[in-house]
């Protein structure tokens, strides 16, 4: 072994070892732990699938699963439509000397404590929220147009306490993490391809089509994982706005663990879910590869 | 268009912000327009709150001490990665890196496992510095990477040549050139850790940090505007903290002679 090599494992080490005894020992844990089975208090260590199958056919179980799924699909689609243009601008139309005034904009509400930008969505949509009491002197008028036309109007509401809440505030808490990696693909782009790609006849949107969206890709796949892979997980957007049907997986395991007092059932929601997680990323950039034409 | 497009964009994304100052200067307990008229009484009551002050204290411990830690192990992991070659080093950073991509429940939830089930071991703020480092770590070596990627390596032989020691050219030549890296991974890791909610309230004993005690306020609606003014202060803080780490990394561009490219992280 050489001497390069052996100071770049001494340096390497503590972080590795680090990583070892708090990620991938907790991991393998949680892992074993999905295969016992809780009684009461007492833990029995036979290892068993029945929380597999419980996990998998019990349908409480099944339909949280699901609805993070498609909770965490629609954020990430709603995210990284809405952030594309923004990372566009920044990066196509913004002088390269105020770039990172404009990145900085756009982070700086991200920096603020992510609970009360939560907090403050169930504010905006809540029942006496600012959304609503903005819509109160419109109502009237839109019942009435309602009445004119002959249809049962309620009038406009904030949709607090639904997965649509739930959509909303997560695409707005995860858009920095769609803008950042969807910008530096961007960045990266040679400019001269796109002069070339007008010079060979493309007009402005077939240029866009078939030289900038391909060649950002990488950075819109990027987006997609980084939002989608924490939103699965989040706990606290659906405890706060989410109300009873928009409850997601991480709001179940916590349960299992600090209220059911059945943290094995619990581990193993974990486990299916940090599964399906990974498959569905990893189908993700397979799908990506595929439509980029196998690079 | 595009241009109406991003302002509307940016309102969206400040519009939760905004609310936060009306609502703390707001002389009501119900959080609705119309606003009632300017009082400055829940930021009194942030003054004489003495679990506030303790929830604080914790806080700036573990973000303290997390922060340092997380850098120490993200100078040793980013300097690997950029300096050297070794088998399995793809391997040991991703590992190493997973934290980024890993929901954070799922953090928690194994940490508490193993602290609680397979070792017996009492909940407190050293089982949060231990997840907190755990995930900070990530982040401080995206920053340093770029640090250390931006260094010219014959520096570091030159000062060898000139016969310092490999440890008094770290010092003297390695240091100084990254230490705006080293400052913006410091902050950075310092606001993770001091904002992160999920894990400090899984792993965290009978002392809770910031977010935890803030959580626990969110029930009582009578309390909420005081939450309003604690989170005023805390935007002003960290606008402050930001606009003091983006001053510190242009600089350390500067002194690195490279160009502005743009990008936090």
């Amino acid at each position: 072994m050489d001497q390069e090599t052996k100071r770049g494992l001494t340096l390497i080490a503590p972080p590795l070892l680090y990583a070892l005894a708090l990620l991938a020992g907790p991991l393998l844990a949680i892992f074993l732990f999905s295969f016992w089975t809780q009684d009461y208090l007492t833990i029995d260590r036979t290892p068993t699938l029945a929380n597999y199958a419980e996990a998998l056919t019990d349908p409480i179980y099944r339909t949280i699963m699901l609805r993070s799924l498609w909770i965490s699909g629609a954020v990430t689609i709603a995210t990284v439509v809405l952030a594309f243009p923004v990372a566009y601008y920044v990066s196509f139309r913004v002088a390269p000397s105020r770039k990172s005034l404009w990145l900085f904009l756009i982070t700086i509400p991200f920096w603020t404590s992510y609970l009360l930008r939560i907090f403050l969505w169930k504010v905006i949509l809540g029942y006496n929220g600012v959304i609503n009491s903005l819509l109160e002197p419109i109502n009237p008028w839109i019942v009435a147009l309602g009445q004119r036309l002959g249809l049962e109007w309620d009038g406009l509401a904030a949709p607090l306490y639904s997965p649509e809440a739930v959509i909303i505030t997560l695409s707005h808490a995860f858009a920095p993490f769609a803008i950042l990696p969807i910008f530096v693909a961007l960045e990266k782009i040679d400019r001269n391809l796109l002069e070339a790609a007008r010079d060979l006849g493309e007009n402005a949107v077939t240029t866009f089509f078939r030289v900038t969206l391909p060649l950002a890709m990488p950075g819109v796949v990027a987006a997609l994982l980084i939002v989608f892979i924490p939103t699965v997980g989040d706990y606290v957007t659906p405890a706060l706005v989410g109300g009873p049907n928009g409850l997601m997986i991480a709001n179940m395991i916590q349960t299992q663990f600090l209220g059911l007092n059945n943290a094995p059932m619990g581990a193993t929601l974990a486990v299916v879910a940090m599964v399906l997680v990974t498959i569905i990323a990893l189908a993700t950039v397979a799908l990506a590869r595929r439509l980029s034409g196998g690079r | 268009m595009l241009r109406v497009y991003v302002i509307a964009f940016l309102a969206f994304l400040y519009a939760p912000i905004v609310l936060l100052p009306l609502f703390a200067f707001n002389d009501s307990t119900v959080i609705a327009f119309p606003l009632s008229g300017v009082t400055t009484k829940w930021f009194a009551e942030l003054w004489t709150n003495k679990e506030l002050h303790k929830a604080l204290g914790n806080s700036l411990f573990v973000a303290g001490i997390s922060s340092v830690l997380a850098v120490v192990l993200g100078l040793a992991a980013a300097r690997a990665n950029v300096r050297y070659r070794f088998p399995g080093k793809a391997a040991a950073l991703g590992l190493i890196m997973l934290p980024l991509v890993l929901p954070e429940i799922i953090v928690a939830t194994s940490l508490l496992v193993v602290a609680v089930r397979f070792f017996g071991w009492n909940l407190s703020l050293w089982t949060v510095i231990a997840a907190h480092v755990l995930i900070c770590t990530p982040f401080a070596i995206a920053i340093l990477n770029a640090s250390f990627q931006s260094l010219d390596p014959s520096m570091e032989e030159a000062s060898i040549d000139l016969g310092e020691t490999r440890l008094s050219t770290f010092r003297l030549v390695t240091l100084p050139l990254v230490m705006p890296g080293i400052v913006a991974a410091l902050l950075i890791s310092f606001t993770i850790s001091l904002d992160e909610f999920i894990i400090a309230f899984f792993l965290t004993g009978s002392d809770p940090t910031l977010p935890v005690y803030i959580w626990s306020l969110l029930r009582f609606p009578r309390l909420i505007p005081v939450v309003m003014a604690l989170g005023t202060i805390l935007v002003i803080i960290s606008i402050l903290m930001l606009t003091f780490a983006e001053w510190n990394r242009r600089r350390g561009l500067a002194r690195a002679g490279v160009k502005d490219t743009g990008g936090f992280l």
